[in-house]
């Protein structure tokens, strides 16, 4: 299987995760020491390091789904993530470096179905036999501004 | 300083306000006129407001876009190294001067006609002034320096620009007074801030209910779950509460105490707060101590909307922005000090998953003020009611207290000129008339 229809496969199901869960397999995606960081396209492009998420261990990723179960409060929502194909920028063996085009639609209680972010993914992957994992992944949103909340992952 | 008329205040809108502290008219969320009021009486009033941080233009020509309320500003340094700040706004025929949030420039020219303006905000250049070919143009008697935005009043605090269109206020240091000062000399005095990152959170609520939060020491440990399952901040910790005199500032501080984090009083009131939650990658808490103190957590506030926090090893400043009657604009940039190490670096990434827009200890603040904002539609005519730690609004060593809740109501009524009322109502709860509703 080549990188591409590998990277395709597992971003599928890495957006299926979190629409659809169960949300707990979301840090499963990653390898152990990893590197996810969500930020502005403004912050990426100044190269200003910080992250309304920033985790460098699987086990921070684990804590960010247990504390949405267990510790915080916010309003039922759900995602429903649009991903375009990857775009593949370097292949060296197993490690591919891609970026894919996203955006986010979230549905807060009853409401209306809203565009909630849009923006790309910068990432490296591992990727072994037909299992791609990601080392990094740079979720750079389009704008700077989060309307009222950033509870589950992009 | 030429062009600043001082404040705009128009008249207060035709509004009582109860004389008690402990009692907050939710009209005061929801009216427009009391809206508009505020734009003139406070962020074009008689107050310092934060602007943005000198981090954020440090060389000559910088240049950072930012806001005094809802009108648009720059803040500059220009070549004598010196900051200016003036409105956004083209004297011409209004459009903005400068587009980009940040950036560098020698002048600002408006996209519109090329009215040119110098770093310190005088018109320097008007296009075709003379007209072509001697006809058209300016008429003899235009005189370029009287027209031009609105300078502001500029004062820098240890990095922080506060601006002001008024002059009828006195200096920075009086309008904070020592205890803030001192306060904010503590996080930021004798070191540089390097930005970190800026994130921007859009509130579906009114400013003044993230005002409210913000001073709201009671609330943090009860939503906040994060902040008392790991001993951050416990209500029982010691620490206390700083109003300043006008009610508006304060502080809410905390320090470590190993023997509260032991104690059942969380357990003892049966709250959510009291868990048995672990982390499976605690080196999000491993921290440093900040200062040299053990101070783990303070939170500073300056009237009308300005944060400064500090949280473990998070340290922040948020701005915050009216929009609208039920939209706020909350600023966030997070800080690192050029003497950090690689180490201490690692722990301000690490805990700034603590705070902002996903923040452990902070996300449900976002969504609080809007819970708030759609509990109280239909209710304009009733109240608030603010009675934690008594009726006054002074410093205290409890936190169990609304004293700085109530601080900013004080400063708050002062500001719009609402003549406290005694026939307002008083707070006495339960008093209220119900019309029993019966079925047929």
């Amino acid at each position: 299987m080549d990188n591409q229809v590998a990277i395709a496969r597992a971003q599928a199901h890495y957006a299926r995760c979190i629409d659809d869960g169960p949300l707990e397999d979301w840090p499963m995606f990653f390898t152990e020491n990893c590197h996810y960081r969500v930020t502005t396209a403004d912050n990426y492009a100044r190269g200003l390091p910080a992250g309304l998420i920033w985790a460098d261990t699987r086990g921070m990723l684990k804590d960010r789904v247990s504390a949405l179960k267990e510790a915080n409060i916010y309003e039922p929502h759900v995602y429903r993530h649009m991903l375009g194909q990857p775009a593949i920028l370097t292949e060296s063996g197993g490690d591919v470096e891609s970026e894919t085009p996203f955006f986010v639609l979230r549905v807060t209680g009853g409401g209306p179905t809203d565009l909630f972010a849009s923006g790309r993914y910068v990432d490296r992957y591992r990727v072994e036999g037909d299992q791609a994992l990601l080392r990094e992944r740079v979720v750079v949103c389009d704008s700077k501004e989060i309307d009222t909340l950033l509870a589950l992952p992009l | 300083m030429d062009r600043l008329t001082g404040t705009t205040a128009g008249r207060a809108p035709d509004r009582s306000w109860p004389r008690s502290l402990t009692r907050v008219p939710y009209w005061v969320f929801q009216d427009e006129a009391v809206y508009r009021a505020e734009q003139d009486r406070i962020f074009h009033g008689p107050h310092w407001s934060y602007l943005c941080l000198e981090a954020e233009f440090a060389e000559p020509g910088d240049f950072c876009a930012t806001f005094i309320g809802e009108q648009p500003v720059l803040v500059t340094r220009d070549v004598d190294g010196e900051v200016y700040a003036f409105e956004n706004r083209c004297a011409h025929r209004g459009a903005l001067i400068a587009m980009a949030d940040h950036g560098k420039a020698r002048d600002f020219t408006c996209v519109y006609h090329a009215w040119t303006y110098n770093l310190q905000g005088d018109l320097t250049a008007v296009a075709f002034a003379e007209g072509v070919g001697g006809k058209g143009g300016m008429p003899p008697n235009f005189c370029l320096s009287d027209h031009g935005p609105r300078k502001l009043r500029i004062a820098v605090v240890h990095g922080l620009v506060f601006g002001t269109l008024s002059n009828d206020l006195p200096d920075i240091e009086e309008y904070l007074g020592e205890e803030i000062l001192d306060r904010i000399d503590r996080v930021l005095g004798g070191r540089k801030p390097v930005v970190l990152g800026r994130f921007a959170q859009r509130l579906p609520n009114n400013w003044k209910l993230y005002a409210e939060n913000v001073r709201d020491s009671y609330h943090a440990s009860i939503l906040h779950l994060f902040f008392t399952t790991f001993g951050i901040n416990r209500l029982s910790q010691r620490g206390a509460i700083i109003v300043d005199e006008s009610g508006g500032h304060h502080v809410s501080y905390s320090a470590i105490d190993r023997t509260a984090v032991a104690s059942n009083e969380y357990r003892d009131q049966k709250i959510r707060s009291d868990s048995e939650y672990q982390l499976a990658d605690p080196s999000l808490l491993e921290g440093f101590s900040e200062v040299g103190d053990d101070v783990t957590l303070q939170i500073l506030s300056v009237y009308p909307g300005f944060v400064l926090q500090q949280i473990q090893n998070s340290v922040a400043v948020r701005q915050i922005l009216p929009r609208g009657t039920d939209d706020t604009l909350l600023n966030w940039t997070y800080l690192g000090f050029e003497s950090d190490t690689e180490e201490q670096r690692l722990v301000r990434m690490k805990q700034s998953n603590l705070v902002g827009p996903a923040g452990y200890v902070s996300m449900e603040d976002g969504g609080i003020g809007g819970f708030v904002q759609r509990g109280i539609a239909g209710a304009s005519d009733e109240y608030a009611t603010l009675q934690m730690g008594g009726d006054t609004a002074e410093s205290s060593e409890s936190r169990v207290t609304e004293a700085s809740v109530r601080g900013f109501w004080l400063a708050y009524r002062e500001s719009m000129g609402f003549v406290p009322d005694d026939d307002a109502p008083l707070p006495e709860i339960g008093k209220h008339e119900r019309t029993r509703v019966v079925r047929a």
